[in-house]
């Protein structure tokens, strides 16, 4: 496996430089070099906040097409619950899942099934003695998981180590799928429908285990115009769909917390708040709360960028669905083992922000990005390339850059030329 | 206004922290904090390292007149000085205890003046000194091993 493969993607022809997509990433992994936007593999973490912003759409995110599906013998399509959110709730929810089958599916699997199991297993953890008096990260969202081994590696101690409902009903699509068919486990295809880029990329390149069992992973937004289209045309003749209300509200931001039933939480939803948070937690100031949920899209799962509808009325209509849903499927955990609910790999900090393994190395360094810097403009511009001009100087350091890419200094000195002629 | 001053293997951050401001408290910290990381320090002690001199960030805003933090980092142990330009402490025993704060009501509704800063920086810290000299100043110097 590739240390690091990243769903989001750039598509040269689109991109004309401009700096959108520099300002917004969150952990300074993008350059632009030679007129296009470049993304710093080691950095990145699939939140998709270029993706976003990008006025181009030059930023994508790598997915699988239906042809994947002719690779096995038998596919199972996982789609993400924020796919419940993009019909409006007059619509047969069951009948949607049903036209997967008819996209070339043998079966379906309801992720918000699998999303209640690790409410009630998540719920015992928080809740066990020795876990009360400490505050519990969630890891639904990889791109929050990535972020904090990235800027807060002081904090992984704190993550709940969970696999995440995809993963989950991945490894019991394919208990039952086995055990229906006969057939090998590699003669089986177990498909997410995914909302985001980060999801795509945990299927490739999983935190917190060795390998996923998702094979591949296919766009809700490419999907979206053929299931409207099935839609009218199928009967649904299979009993697809299992969420309960707790399921539904994983969908959301905050619902995590009240599929568990607990109330010492905080959820925060969109990348730049999740960072104001976790600073203030890494200060020891948010000790006395439980658990946290953190999102990189605003809304939640239902603002991932391969959604199709607005993230607010997604999440207006999880919301919905919830209510009128059953309350629960009352999960009986002795049903599912430990290991197909638990992370067993260790969670490794990056060490992308260090300067050097040697102290004095890295603070020779130090020195002299802070000599440049004073050098700089300090406006922040993007035209070098850098996100800041503290980014441009750590790059000049880092020898990947020179200072003669600064247009502002550039400028000065022409004028400073054109006084002494 | 703030310093970032190398030496041949030494590194020395100082800040000026103004009495009353909230609104910057916690910058100084989180520079303190980038800069570790970029020295590849044990995270654990960062962490630690953040506490402290955002708890004292805090405490010069709401308690003194102004005044400066100081970290020195050399490769086996990270120092933070703190002094503030007065009013200094009466009871510097007093003042360690857990709970008691002379905190305004305008810091208490911000939610700082916990009566939690100093105690918080002597849990973190290896070292913790506290000198104070009433009407005149207070100086606080903490010391970080490194291994």
């Amino acid at each position: 496996m590739e240390k690091y493969w990243h769903s989001v993607t750039l598509e040269p022809d689109y991109c004309n430089g401009c700096t959108h997509c520099l300002d917004g990433c969150p952990t300074e992994a993008i350059r632009i070099i030679n007129g296009k936007a470049k993304i710093i593999d080691e950095r990145c973490i699939d939140c998709g906040e270029c993706l976003k912003v990008c006025p181009f759409h030059a930023k994508g995110a790598l997915s699988d097409g239906l042809e994947e599906l002719k690779k096995y013998k038998y596919n199972v399509a996982l789609p993400a619950i924020s796919l419940y959110g993009q019909f409006p709730v007059t619509f047969d929810l069951n009948k949607v899942l049903n036209t997967f089958i008819h996209l070339g599916f043998d079966d379906v699997y309801d992720v918000g099934y699998a999303a209640e199991i690790l409410s009630e297993y998540q719920k015992e953890t928080i809740k066990d003695k020795d876990n009360q008096n400490t505050l519990h990260i969630s890891t639904y969202c990889p791109a929050i998981t990535r972020l904090i081994q990235i800027r807060y590696p002081s904090l992984i101690d704190n993550i709940v180590k969970l696999e995440s409902p995809m993963e989950v009903a991945a490894r019991l699509a394919r208990k039952n799928a086995i055990e229906k068919t006969n057939l090998k486990s590699e003669e089986i295809g177990i498909f997410y429908i995914s909302q985001c880029p980060a999801k795509i990329t945990s299927a490739k390149v999983p935190i917190g285990i060795e390998k996923s069992f998702v094979d591949g992973s296919l766009a809700i937004d490419k999907l979206y115009s053929k299931i409207l289209k099935l839609y009218d045309e199928i009967e649904p003749d299979r009993n697809l769909l299992k969420s309960s209300s707790k399921g539904y509200n994983w969908g959301r931001v905050g619902g995590q917390s009240f599929s568990m039933g607990i109330d010492n939480y905080i959820a925060v939803d969109g990348i730049d708040e999740v960072i104001r948070v976790l600073d203030e937690i890494e200060l020891g100031k948010l000790s006395k709360l439980n658990f946290f949920e953190g999102y990189a899209c605003v809304g939640g799962c239902v603002g991932g960028p391969l959604n199709v509808e607005n993230a607010f009325i997604a999440k207006n209509r999880i919301r919905k669905l919830s209510q009128l849903a059953k309350e629960s499927n009352n999960i009986d955990l002795d049903d599912y083992q430990k290991e197909i609910l638990e992370w067993n790999k260790e969670i490794i900090p990056s060490d992308v922000m260090k300067l050097d393994n040697n102290f004095s190395e890295a603070l020779k360094k130090l020195a002299e990005i802070e000599r440049v810097f004073q050098k700089l403009p300090k406006i922040n511009c993007g035209a070098c390339g850098a996100p800041t001009c503290h980014a441009f100087a750590e790059d000049i350091v880092k020898g990947i850059t020179t200072i003669e890419e600064c247009v502002v200094l550039k400028s000065k000195m022409k004028g400073g030329n054109n006084e002494s002629c | 206004m703030n310093n970032l001053i190398t030496e041949e293997n030494k590194i020395i951050i100082k800040y000026n922290v103004e009495m009353d401001d909230f609104s910057k408290v916690g910058e100084a910290s989180s520079k303190i904090k980038k800069i570790l990381r970029q020295l590849n320090i044990d995270n654990k002690v960062i962490r630690r390292v953040a506490i402290a001199a955002y708890e004292a960030e805090v405490n010069v805003a709401i308690h003194s007149f102004g005044g400066f933090i100081e970290v020195v980092v050399i490769e086996n142990e990270i120092s933070i000085k703190v002094k503030d330009n007065g009013p200094g402490i009466e009871d510097t025993e007093l003042a360690m205890e857990k709970g008691y704060s002379t905190a305004s009501k305008k810091a208490i509704e911000l939610g700082f003046g916990a009566g939690m800063g100093l105690p918080n920086m002597r849990r973190c810290s290896d070292v913790f000194e506290i000198e104070s000299k009433f009407g005149e100043y207070t100086e606080l110097n903490m010391k970080f091993e490194l291994c």
